[in-house]
């Protein structure tokens, strides 16, 4: 079968990291991930399945991985070689088309008892990610027992899949894995303002690319209507879509300080006496909810300077190693909490917000695995380009749409 | 003697037309036998002595007042009040005006043994001015007997023990202006005249007032009403302030008007002022020398290799060597009616019929961005609001037509003066551009208390100032089919809700949409400033 394979190659990891430096998108060409012809994988346990891909989306955390970015932290908990892709939609044997739910947790390692994490249906807090009968990985598409999306083949445990109901596209049941991430940050989000005492103020969400876009449209399906949500979406395209999601306010990314300090009265600590709002600056309020959906250090910076005293910082974005000063999060006792993926109910949710908000238009492009390199270099470059989210197509070429 | 202004009907043989462009100057061939280009009167003999006729005009007061040394006595309290940074424009070359003023009124009441005597830059919701600002406008030797001591300084609107309530107009307009000035003796006023919408009562009622009185006039229905603003008796801003004037009147508030007036000598007449290289801006196209051609293409080459920093600092640098035309003192109307007829006398230019298409050149400055970043909020209120103003009787463009301005237009602000522009540009343009629609936003940047605490102790423009300045475009906005900016950054020009062209041929071509192809043009010349009198 035709898959791409990421291999430990450092030297080629190396020069992804270089190349990515300088382009993203640009260690697809010179890093590990090639296009090969593999054997099949085989099933790790009885019961395991065979998932044929059909359209497997490209995602940022892919896009650290191959240009070479990712924190050594996912070192002890990724097996080499490994297929990459774990925003998927396939077809199972029996002719059922199914999302794959790519977290690799107790039970689909055969671990008994399951974690504490799983046994409280929080499978994304899984404590055994490099244990059981898989090897290590924290998901389907990082793992080298499972093979990932980005290939003909791959092997699912049952419990991995969620049937796709017959009238949503392909397009739409692609994002529904990363709206299953959305909609795990919305709840944490709600769960952030209840515990507050004053739940007024808006949300501010950093970032409008795939995830802040996602993001926007599952918070604002929860939260009470008139909460005003916030965001920076740096190209036209994002601003639109951030407005039609459900965001109140659309500014370009460099303007959300300033429009969340004018949306809560707050003022600001500058320095140079300065009134601009282009430069950012650290606003004596803020909201009381602000969810980072890039994981950079610069949204991080600016999520600190936007929360209000006692607020909270979501994290949902993946971060790496980043420089920060936290001497604001003590002195304004905010609180930083990382989001990661979803609980298996969050893509009973997902497939019910993919199809009322219509997110498979989210879905810009799609390349062949042979176009691997062309499709990376676009999916790194989505919001200049004027896209949102790329994905490989598996479909037989009949099958494809115009 | 002055040649009175003219209008020229373009034909084949017309030369070139001058137009401003930013900090930049194009020149433009308009299209023959269809367009016409009204130029301005050229500018008027200044006073022989100045001093004179200011003392004389403080002793010879017009209207129901007394000289100004009788109004003065011992134990009294004097405040005098002057117009801020935003006139003249440009800055004027020293002495400016006020500071002889100022100097001859501290003279007589030193003499009449004033001692309580305090000096305010009547700035409204400006930004304050600066030391070096202030220091222009009074004199080394005012600022330095003042300002140490406290007794020179700026406005505050927003001080909340710095205001007086006086009472409401007839129409309920709230009537509130500057504590000290409304607790004096007497307030002396000391103005600058450089168009005809200044002075009057809108002296003391606007620029010593605050959000609270400024807000019944500085609003979109009374800016639609205004028509012009430039003609006091047709603009319901000035009547809105001539019924604040009166409350103030009544309520024992004592004002002692000085306005002048000046010529428009803004880049220097004379062939022998070294210190005007762009003379030849004065004068009309067809009678430039080969020398002033020869000079005005240097000064073209020499712009286009100045990085844009420097040219905006060399042309905010200009001081203009304007002559005063006139003094004159006492009782406010009638003092500004005299100012007035001074004004139109340097201003107006008869103007026959409308036509479809006005165009202008903007320069580099506006009366808010001295010293600052002509912001793209600052463009549509300079040509939307007080150059599409410059009429009396009805706008040289008919309703419906299209009005073409050049400006680069660009997308950037001064931090420290505009930064509520620059929310204002983010969230309220890319909202709505209708000024009606705009307005709805107002409340939450003039009470808003980061912008307040900026204009208050910075140096920025109170947070509900970009507003008016959409305001002051409205009636523009009522009255026109379309706007095109030629050679505007395409992105801020589109922000602001008009078209963007490169060119003037391709504006013409934009305008054809409108007002159909071949359409009538009207070009209003500047530099220097005119006011169109269209009958």
């Amino acid at each position: 079968m035709k898959a791409l394979e990421f291999s430990r190659k450092p030297a080629r990891y190396a020069a992804a990291m270089i190349a990515g430096a300088l382009r993203p998108g640009a260690g697809a060409s010179v890093g590990p991930l090639r296009l090969r012809d593999l054997d099949e994988p085989e099933a790790p346990a009885d019961g395991w399945v065979t998932l044929r891909p059909r359209l497997a989306g490209i995602c940022g955390s892919d896009l650290s991985t191959i240009d070479g970015h990712s924190s050594r932290y996912f070192e002890p908990i990724v097996s080499f070689p490994f297929v990459p892709g774990h925003e998927v939609v396939g077809d199972l044997d029996d002719g059922t088309r199914a999302v794959l739910v790519p977290v690799l947790h107790c039970e689909v390692r055969g671990i008994t008892p399951p974690c504490p994490g799983c046994a409280s249906g929080d499978v994304n807090r899984c404590e055994r990610i490099a244990f059981g009968h898989l090897e290590p990985g924290l998901q389907s598409g990082f793992c080298e027992s499972t093979g990932g999306g980005w290939s003909e083949v791959m092997v699912a445990h049952p419990a991995q899949l969620v049937p796709v109901p017959d009238e949503l596209s392909d397009e739409a049941a692609v994002m529904v894995e990363p709206t299953a991430c959305a909609v795990h940050a919305a709840d944490a989000a709600v769960r952030a303002l209840d515990a507050l005492p004053d739940r007024d103020g808006p949300v501010v969400v950093i970032g409008a690319g795939t995830l802040g876009l996602l993001t926007i449209a599952a918070i604002s399906d929860v939260l009470p209507d008139g909460t005003p949500i916030m965001t920076g979406g740096k190209y036209a395209h994002q601003k639109r879509l951030a407005t039609e999601l459900g965001a109140t306010t659309v500014v370009s990314p460099d303007e959300l300080n300033g429009a969340v300090r004018l949306a809560t009265r707050s003022t600001k600590l500058a320095k140079d006496h300065s009134g601009s709002s282009r430069t950012g600056g650290q606003l004596t309020g803020g909201a009381p909810i602000v969810v980072d959906c890039v994981g950079s250090e610069a949204s991080l910076a600016q999520a600190l300077e936007v929360v209000a005293p006692g607020g909270t910082i979501l994290v949902v974005g993946m971060p790496a190693t980043v420089s920060l000063d936290l001497t604001g999060l003590w002195h304004r006792e905010v609180a930083l909490r990382g989001v990661y993926a979803y609980r298996r109910e969050d893509f009973r949710a997902a497939l019910q917000l993919v199809a009322s908000k219509d997110l498979g238009r989210l879905v810009s492009a799609t390349y062949p695995l042979s176009r691997y390199e062309d499709a990376i270099v676009h999916a790194a470059d989505a919001g200049r380009r004027g896209a949102v989210k790329i994905a490989f197509d598996l479909r037989k070429t009949s099958e494809r749409k115009p | 003697m002055p040649r009175p202004g003219l209008v020229l009907d373009v034909d084949s043989s017309t030369p070139p037309i001058v137009f401003h462009h930013g900090e930049d100057f194009v020149l433009e061939k308009l299209p023959a036998g269809r367009s016409r280009v009204i130029y301005p009167p050229e500018p008027h003999e200044g006073l022989e002595d100045t001093d004179a006729a200011i003392r004389h005009a403080l002793e010879h007061p017009l209207g129901d007042s007394q000289p100004l040394s009788t109004l003065l006595f011992s134990g009294m309290k004097l405040t005098i009040c002057f117009d801020d940074i935003s006139l003249p424009l440009p800055p004027m070359r020293k002495p400016d005006v006020r500071q002889r003023i100022i100097e001859a009124v501290l003279d007589t009441a030193a003499a009449a043994g004033v001692d309580d005597v305090e000096i305010i830059a009547a700035l409204a919701l400006h930004r304050r001015m600066t030391e070096d600002e202030l220091r222009h406008a009074v004199g080394d030797r005012v600022y330095d007997a003042f300002a140490p001591s406290g007794r020179l300084y700026n406005h505050d609107a927003e001080d909340p023990d710095g205001m007086l309530e006086i009472g409401t107009t007839d129409k309920g307009e709230l009537v509130e202006i500057n504590k000290r000035a409304a607790t004096s003796d007497l307030i002396v006023y000391v103005n600058i005249n450089l168009v005809s919408m200044d002075g009057g009562w809108k002296s003391t009622a606007t620029g010593l007032s605050g959000y609270r009185s400024l807000r019944h006039h500085h609003n979109v229905h009374t800016m639609q009403h205004s028509k012009s603003f430039m003609d006091r008796h047709a603009s319901e801003l000035h009547h809105s302030n001539w019924r604040m004037g009166k409350v103030l009147r009544d309520g024992g508030v004592k004002v002692f008007q000085v306005e002048t007036t000046l010529n428009n000598d803004t880049f220097g007449t004379s062939a022998l002022d070294t210190a005007s290289p762009l003379s030849m801006l004065q004068k009309r196209e067809w009678e430039w020398t080969a020398k002033d051609r020869a000079t005005f293409m240097a000064v073209q080459a020499g712009l286009k290799r100045m990085p844009a920093r420097a040219k905006r600092a060399a042309f905010q640098s200009w001081k203009a060597p304007y002559a005063v035309t006139s003094v004159q003192a006492g009782e406010v109307e009638a003092v500004h009616e005299r100012t007035l007829e001074q004004n139109f006398a340097q201003h107006l230019v008869p103007v026959e019929g409308q036509t479809d298409v006005l165009t202008m050149g903007l320069p580099y400055i506006c009366p808010y961005n001295v010293n600052s970043v002509m912001n793209p909020i600052l463009v549509m209120c300079l040509g939307l609001g007080y150059f599409f103003n410059m009429y009396r009787g009805k706008p040289p463009v008919r309703e419906g037509g299209v009005l073409i301005m050049r400006h680069p237009t660009p997308w950037e602000f001064h931090p420290v003066h505009h930064p509520s522009y620059i929310d204002f540009f983010e969230q309220v343009l890319s909202q709505t551009t209708d000024p009606v629609e705009v307005e709805k936003y107002e409340q939450a940047f003039a009470e808003d208390e980061w912008y307040r605490h900026l204009y208050r102790t910075s140096y920025a423009y109170h947070g509900v100032h970009p507003f008016y300045m959409w305001y002051w475009g409205s009636h523009a906005l009522q009255h026109l089919g379309k706007v095109v900016i030629v050679g505007g950054d395409p992105k801020a020009v589109r922000r602001l809700g008009f078209a963007p062209a490169s060119t003037m041929a391709d504006a013409l071509e934009i305008a054809s949409d409108v007002v159909g192809p071949a359409p009538t043009i009207t070009h209003v010349h500047n530099p220097p400033l005119l006011m169109a009198d269209v009958t």
